[in-house]
């Protein structure tokens, strides 16, 4: 029988062979944390604590700011040190918290374990919320946001993301492999709080042995496990949904509009530490490897520990790094140096060789039409690129430039290297800003 | 034969008895001044004036519902003459030019990173702030050479934006689209310049660029009046800038330029003469 997936995308060579055979390992806590307020989509979280205070692990010294917004929590216990601009994944300077460690390691005693079974859905909701969790695929969406839809829209399916796609990265397969019952316990809890009727863990077929294990697990539940066909980019929200239910999210819509939500298999643990343990999301598995580093890992890491310090535990570098990526080669962001912390989104910490980075000049487009096959919403990348190159931002919006997802399908197989990803970014900011400025006036 | 020159004669001759009779009933009356106005204008529909194209600025301006200043293209000399067109008073114009307030090209300020996307300087600046460490500087990738309708900038090799003085109408199309707002409208007769557009401190700027404002104060010590600093970035004060070019010589890292002296290290090198200002 053949596998369920969508239509268009890729095969990148996956590389996961470099860590997905390694369990996951404790990391060493660093001296010094940068816990950065802006970590998740929407207002960045406001600092909360002074210079000089003493926190706990676990205590709040974020606010959120608004509802999509999350609080964020000490990640050890120590003292404030800074409330300062520091160098952000996303390549810019933004607001940070600087916590000197005491090693202690000292949770706060504020947290409250709760039964779940005592909880109504909306305290669940709360609780969630307080935690700071987000989605943990990469993109940090707000999870209680996700969690609260519309009244008149009432979700059917819930499926669970255990696809990974991302070449390289292992965390979620590892999280999968040696903490099922975690993972399961926030699925029950999710379908709870949304009263799902369907509940689906879609899987790679390139991870058997998780596989084998949730089926086990899942056996006489109302989960369904799913294996799913191997392509990039099957763990993007709209893709998922398409290989597991084959229905289209419309243009513009959320999954939600077609009765289903979508939360990756790390959120679900998350969100059991948070009920369960009353544990804000203060750490997080992240694959570590990539060529130039000596010893390839699966780290549970804290938030707002420096890469430095990731790159320390993990043996060392090879030689000097070509390329530094958080996240995987596909969808994550290229950093400046080592000084980044860490955040709730950080999957992965890739290092590439100088060898391993291409990069050839621009040619013309030769309309081999590669990027049409490769994108998996249908688009036009090389016609909406074109336009976007040029200004002509009415068409490229007539062409649907705002449905593309960026994951970057039509950029990789360009024989042309055209940086067709770039441009249609470039065209969606445009749009956008085009959009509110006719707002205002 | 000759009932083919019969015939094609008489389509023509119907034909232009009718196009003649269409001619003179549908006439569309057009004002002769708007005609004389449009000849007048230079023509390049730039949009400077905010009206599309000359067109409609001739149309604009025969209704009287905008000053005669607008077009910096055309400069004094096409003010002078709508005014006789118009028949009104002619109000006077500044010359303004553009200027890139910055020398930090890629010799001289450190970049971040090896930028390898669209060649635009608003793409480039959406990933991590562009590929410069200096957060004001120009950004190198001609974005504004491309939107110039009229030639007067050039890239030097150096990856640095140079707009002609001579060239430059003052459209203000560059200063539109560049990200950093690093491109500044000043009176022409202003030659000496601040070419600096980093208001970090002045230890940190000394990090990233050799040719910065670190804003040390001399120049304003030198000629009070004529500079004002801000920031920790010095600015020319253009309204009474008589005297600003005596503190070239003094300013620690040679940020400051006369124009009408020499641009830019290794850039567009102006034929003798024509630096000058116009005597408008």
């Amino acid at each position: 029988m053949s596998l369920k997936t969508f239509a268009g995308g890729i095969h990148p060579p996956d590389n996961k062979q470099w860590s997905s055979h390694k369990a996951i390992e404790d990391c060493p806590l660093p001296a010094e944390f940068i816990v950065p307020l802006a970590q998740h989509i929407g207002a960045p979280s406001v600092a909360c604590v002074e210079v000089g205070q003493q926190v706990s692990k676990g205590d709040e010294i974020g606010s959120a700011k608004g509802f999509v917004s999350v609080p964020v929590h000490a990640p050890t216990s120590g003292e404030v040190t800074a409330v300062e601009n520091r160098p952000h994944p996303w390549g810019t300077s933004l607001p940070a918290v600087v916590i000197k460690a005491d090693g202690e390691d000292r949770w706060s005693t504020e947290l409250q374990p709760a039964d779940p079974s005592e909880l109504s859905p909306d305290e669940i909701i709360e609780k969630v919320r307080l935690a700071g969790v987000v989605g943990m695929g990469g993109a940090a969406f707000p999870a209680h946001v996700k969690m609260s839809p519309p009244p008149e829209k009432k979700i059917s399916t819930l499926i669970f993301n255990g696809v990974e796609c991302e070449p390289y990265l292992t965390a979620d397969h590892r999280m999968m492999l040696e903490e099922p019952e975690r993972i399961l316990q926030g699925v029950a809890l999710l379908q709870y709080v949304l009263g799902a009727e369907q509940v689906v863990i879609g899987i790679e077929a390139n991870k058997p042995d998780a596989i084998a294990l949730f089926e086990k697990h899942c056996a006489g539940t109302p989960v369904e496990v799913m294996p799913l066909q191997v392509k990039y980019p099957q763990g993007a929200e709209k893709q998922l949904i398409a290989a597991v239910t084959g229905k289209e999210v419309p243009s513009g819509g959320l999954p939600m509009d077609i009765g289903v939500a979508v939360h990756n298999v790390s959120t679900a643990a998350a969100i059991t530490d948070a009920i369960i343990h009353g544990r804000p999301l203060i750490e997080r598995v992240c694959t570590v490897t990539g060529p130039a580093i000596r010893e390839p890992k699966n780290l549970r890491i804290r938030i707002g520990t420096p890469l430095s310090h990731l790159v320390e535990v993990c043996g060392g570098l090879v030689e000097e790094p070509g390329k530094i990526i958080l996240g995987g080669p596909m969808m994550g962001f290229t950093q400046l140096g080592f000084d980044v912390p860490a955040t709730r989104g950080t999957s992965g910490l890739l290092l590439l060789r100088a060898e391993d980075v291409s990069s050839h000049p621009e040619s013309p487009c030769i309309r081999c039409a590669r990027c049409v096959q490769a994108c998996p919403i249908n688009l036009l990348p090389t016609t909406i690129a074109a336009y976007a190159r040029r200004d002509l931002l009415a068409e490229a919006a007539e062409y649907c430039a705002m449905d593309c997802i960026e994951c970057g399908s039509c950029s990789y197989v360009c024989p042309s290297t055209i940086p067709l990803v770039q441009a249609i970014r470039y065209g969606k900011a445009a749009i956008l800003a085009k959009k509110r400025s006719t707002q205002v006036s | 034969m000759l009932a083919a020159i019969l015939s094609l004669g008489g389509i023509g001759l119907i034909a232009a008895v009718a196009l003649g009779f269409a001619a003179k009933k549908f006439a569309v009356e057009v004002d002769p001044r708007e005609l004389a106005a449009l000849e007048v204008l230079p023509g390049a529909n730039c949009g400077a004036c905010g009206f599309p194209g000359c067109a409609g600025y001739a149309k604009a301006l025969l209704a009287g519902s905008i000053d005669l200043n607008q077009c910096p293209p055309g400069g004094a000399d096409t003010v002078a003459k709508l005014a006789h067109i118009l028949g009104v008073e002619a109000s006077a114009a500044t010359r303004e030019i553009a200027v890139v307030l910055c020398q930090g090209d890629n010799r001289k300020a450190q970049i971040k990173y090896h930028y390898l996307g669209l060649e635009d300087c608003t793409a480039a600046q959406r990933i991590a702030d562009g590929p410069k460490i200096c957060p004001g500087g120009c950004v190198g990738l001609g974005s504004c050479l491309r939107a110039c309708p009229f030639d007067a900038i050039e890239m030097t090799a150096d990856g640095l934006a140079v707009i002609s003085r001579e060239k430059c109408t003052g459209c203000r199309k560059c200063v539109a689209v560049c990200p950093r707002n690093v491109i500044r409208m000043t009176p022409y007769e202003a030659a000496v310049h601040v070419l600096c557009n980093s208001h970090d401190k002045g230890a940190l700027i000394r990090k990233y660029c050799q040719i910065g404002c670190i804003g040390c104060n001399i120049c304003k010590k030198t000629i009070p009046d004529a500079y004002k600093i801000e920031n920790f970035l010095a600015e020319v004060v253009y309204e009474q800038d008589a005297e600003a070019a005596e503190a070239i010589s003094k300013c620690p890292t040679k940020c400051i330029r006369d124009f009408s002296v020499a641009y830019p290290d290794g850039s567009v090198q102006l034929p003798a003469g024509t630096d000058k200002p116009h005597a408008a």
